[in-house]
Order: structure tokens, then sequence, then C-alpha cells
């Protein structure tokens, strides 16, 4: 069976640095998978989700997505065809929404009308009306929308996969738990593959078909959530499963 | 004063769109090289760190200086004035071009490769128009330091209010001295608020 991403003993140090950023790491993702990947802050994760679409390159190992070895791939095009979205959102300020929405499917030179539709029906798929969107620039929009039109933009040209770094990082949590689920019920319509880094452990297994933990550049555990709360592989996943069950008695005895 | 321009008021216009001519050539020249030198620069970091450092020593030889040392290579007039300007330039538009550039926010231009822009697109598409105005205050530097060089042009016969400035000079003729100094300055003040028009901000 060919799977949507596989990592093959992939290792990435970098320069000046003794130490494996992502340490002979091996996974695969099948297609339609959500899998988040969860640890903290200089754990590899995003390094790992780097390497998938080549803004990082692998020391060793291989990379194959749907088969095919990355490393031989078309640098450019492998992007246009990987859905990206960041922390940071990184929308191009000078450019409109629309505009911002319409880049990829612009670089595939995709005709005029063909664009301006689908960069409706996106605006529409992500909650914001494109008549009263389409034509501001990123800096009129709240943090949440420009995370929305982030989205949208990285599913212009229908990508199969889809790689988020952190995405709602940087948005406050009532805003936060509408767009995961929301985000939630667009990956239960596209079925598409995503790999999904966050530091947050709600939020990697509230989201997450499968859950990757990882520590120091190695992954401890790749499991459904269920069963990485019941059967957690070490010590520093089930501290991790502690923690969060520690914040949950904390609000528990807020309960009437 | 005003009975020397009275009288030789054909010489000023004539010295002053001479000037004129030269600082316009040298510009549209210096700015076709230094976009060139920023795209050269943007593919690799030793070389343009090699640039820059070559550029800087050229820069700190004093104008006098380097429009003699010009003269055995190509003779004396325009052409080796423009040249030497060209040169200058290069320096102040390359030096202000990359700033510009490096200015512009890292996860933008992360996003822009991410979605599978080729390194040449990142630049023209993304980084260019978000370092406009880098790119104007370094072009107005520029300007109002190739108005004041030129004048030394005259020095190997290139024309220019050097020519006004100069015969003063050696004559001690203090008003002709004068008209060469307001006149240059009165072009460097034009040509700075020329530019500061088309730097104001366009965007929402």
């Amino acid at each position: 069976m060919v799977h949507a991403i596989d990592f093959q003993d992939v290792a990435k140090a970098f320069r000046g640095s003794a130490l494996n950023a992502v340490d002979h790491v091996s996974f695969t993702v099948a297609e339609g998978e959500f899998v988040t990947i969860l640890g903290s802050s200089g754990c590899g994760k995003t390094t790992l989700l780097k390497m998938v679409n080549r803004l990082y390159e692998p020391d060793s190992g291989k990379i194959t997505l749907f088969g095919e070895d990355i490393s031989r791939a078309d640098v450019v095009k492998l992007r246009r065809r990987i859905g990206y979205v960041i922390q940071q959102v990184g929308l191009f300020p000078h450019i409109t929404v629309g505009g911002n929405i319409a880049m990829v499917p612009n670089l595939l030179k995709w005709d005029k009308a063909k664009t301006e539709a689908r960069t409706e029906e996106l605006l529409a798929l992500v909650g914001l009306d494109p008549a009263e969107y389409r034509d501001r620039y990123p800096a009129q929009l709240s943090g949440g929308q420009q995370q929305r039109v982030g989205l949208a933009r990285a599913l212009a040209a229908d990508p199969k996969i889809l790689l988020m770094d952190e995405p709602f990082g940087a948005i406050d949590s009532i805003t936060r738990t509408r767009l995961q689920d929301e985000l939630l019920s667009l990956h239960r319509d596209m079925g598409k593959t995503c790999l999904f880094v966050t530091h947050d452990i709600e939020e990697a297994f509230k989201m997450g078909t499968k859950v990757i933990i990882m520590n120091e550049g190695k992954i401890l555990q790749y499991d459904t959530p269920e069963g990485i709360i019941l059967h957690p592989a070490d010590g520093f996943v089930s501290s991790l499963v502690e923690s969060a069950r520690a914040k949950e008695a904390f609000w528990e005895k807020f309960k009437s | 004063m005003a009975e020397y321009f009275i009288k030789h008021y054909d010489d000023l216009i004539k010295a002053t769109l001479g000037h004129l001519q030269i600082v316009l050539l040298a510009l549209a020249i210096s700015l076709a090289a230094a976009v060139l030198l920023t795209i050269l620069c943007s593919y690799s970091q030793t070389v343009s760190r090699l640039i820059l450092g070559l550029l800087s020593m050229v820069y700190s030889i004093p104008s006098l200086a380097m429009f003699a040392l010009m003269i055995p290579l190509t003779g004396l007039g325009q052409t080796t004035a423009v040249l030497v300007l060209v040169i200058y330039n290069q320096y102040l538009l390359l030096r202000n071009f990359l700033a510009g550039l490096e200015g512009v926010d890292h996860s933008i231009t992360e996003a822009a490769t991410g979605i599978g822009m080729t390194p040449m697109q990142v630049l023209v598409k993304i980084k260019a128009p978000l370092a406009k105005g880098a790119f104007l205050a370094g072009i107005r530097i520029t300007m109002v330091a190739t108005v004041s060089i030129a004048t030394i042009a005259a020095s190997i016969n290139a024309g220019g209010l050097g020519i006004i400035l100069f015969d003063g000079l050696r004559t001690m003729n203090v008003p002709k001295i004068l008209w060469g100094s307001i006149l240059s300055a009165l072009l460097a003040i034009l040509v700075d608020s020329l530019l500061s028009l088309l730097s104001k901000p366009s965007k929402p």
C-alpha cells in the first residue's frame, strides 16, 4: 500500500550542532489521516514538518509522498502541490486577500475565471463573505480572520497534503476553539492528509486522528489519542498525559 | 549677484542643464546596474559581502582623485564623469536595496517560498514591493550625493555647474561661487522633493 507520507530513517542536524534536530525518524501517514505532532519547543517537530516541503533538506534517510521520492522532485512544483500554513500566517501585506488566495493558482497559470471562482469558493469555505473581504488588505483583518485566509491560500490549488505549523498558536482561545472545530469539519469533508504541529496537548489530542509525540528529535509514541492516553509508551509520555489531567482536574473543582 | 545673473543667465542655465544631464544619465545607468547587482547578491551571501566590501573601499576614494584616476582609462569629459558617478552610486544604492530586502519579515518570505515561489518570484513579487520604501530612500540619498559630486566633474572638463564654481574659485569671483553653489543646492532640493512625492505611501 502506498502511504501519503513516508519517512524512512530521516535525520537532520543543523550546522554547528552536534545533536540531530530530527534523529533517525521513521513513520508513515495514510491518506486522509490528520496527524498532529506534539512536543515542546526545540524537540524537532517544526524541522520534521519543514522537511516534507523541503524548506529543510534531510542529511540522511528518505521521504516519499504517495510513493514519490521528494528529493528527486522539482522543489518548486512539489511545494505548489502541498498546502502550507504557519503560525505567523505570512500573508503578503501588499496584496489583497483575494490576491493572496489566488497566489498559487496564478503561479500554476490557471485561467482567470477559474481562479476567481476558486477564490470566492474558498473565502466562503473558511467563513468569510467574498464580497466583503476579497478586496481588503491583510492588515484590515483580525488575527483569526487572517489565519482563515492563510488556510484558504493553502487550500487554493486543492493540495492532497496540508502542512500546518502551529496555525492557531497566536490566536485567542475562543477564536482558536472555533477555528479548530471548523478545521476538523473541513478535514471530514475534504479528506486531505494533514500534518499539524502543536505544543498544546489538548489541541493535539482533539485534532489528531493520530498523534506523534516527539522529544529531542525522536518519536516517543505514534498512536491514536486513545492509545496514547491508555497506554503511554514511557515516562515522558505519561507525564505529558498527567499534566493534561492535572489541568482538567483544576477546572473540575469549579464545576457546580 | 543679480547683476551677474542678468549678464550671464545663459551660461548659468547651460551649466545647470549640463549638470542635470550628467546627473540623470548617471542615475539611470546606476539604477540599472544596482538592480543587476542586487539580484546577483540575493543569490549568495558570500558574493554579496564581497561586492559590498569592494564597493565600500571604492567609495572611500576622494572624488577628485577618482576622476583623476579614470582619465588614463576613459579620458577627459562626460563619459568619465558619468562612469565615476555610477561607481560611487553603486555603494549607496546596493547598501540600501539589500538592507530593504533583508528588512522584509522572515515569515512572509518563508510563506512565499513554502507555497512554491521560485527565489526570483519571491524577490520580484514579494520582497521588492515590500522594500519599496527603503529603495526610494536609497535613491533619494544617491540623487542628492550625485548632484554634489557631479560639480567635481568640472575638473575633468565634463561641464555642469562645477565649471561656474571652479571658475569663480580661480578668479575669486564671489557671485560666481555663490551662483554655482546655490544652483546645485536648488537642483538637489528639486530632485529630492520630486522623489519624496513618489515615496508617499499609496496603500491604505
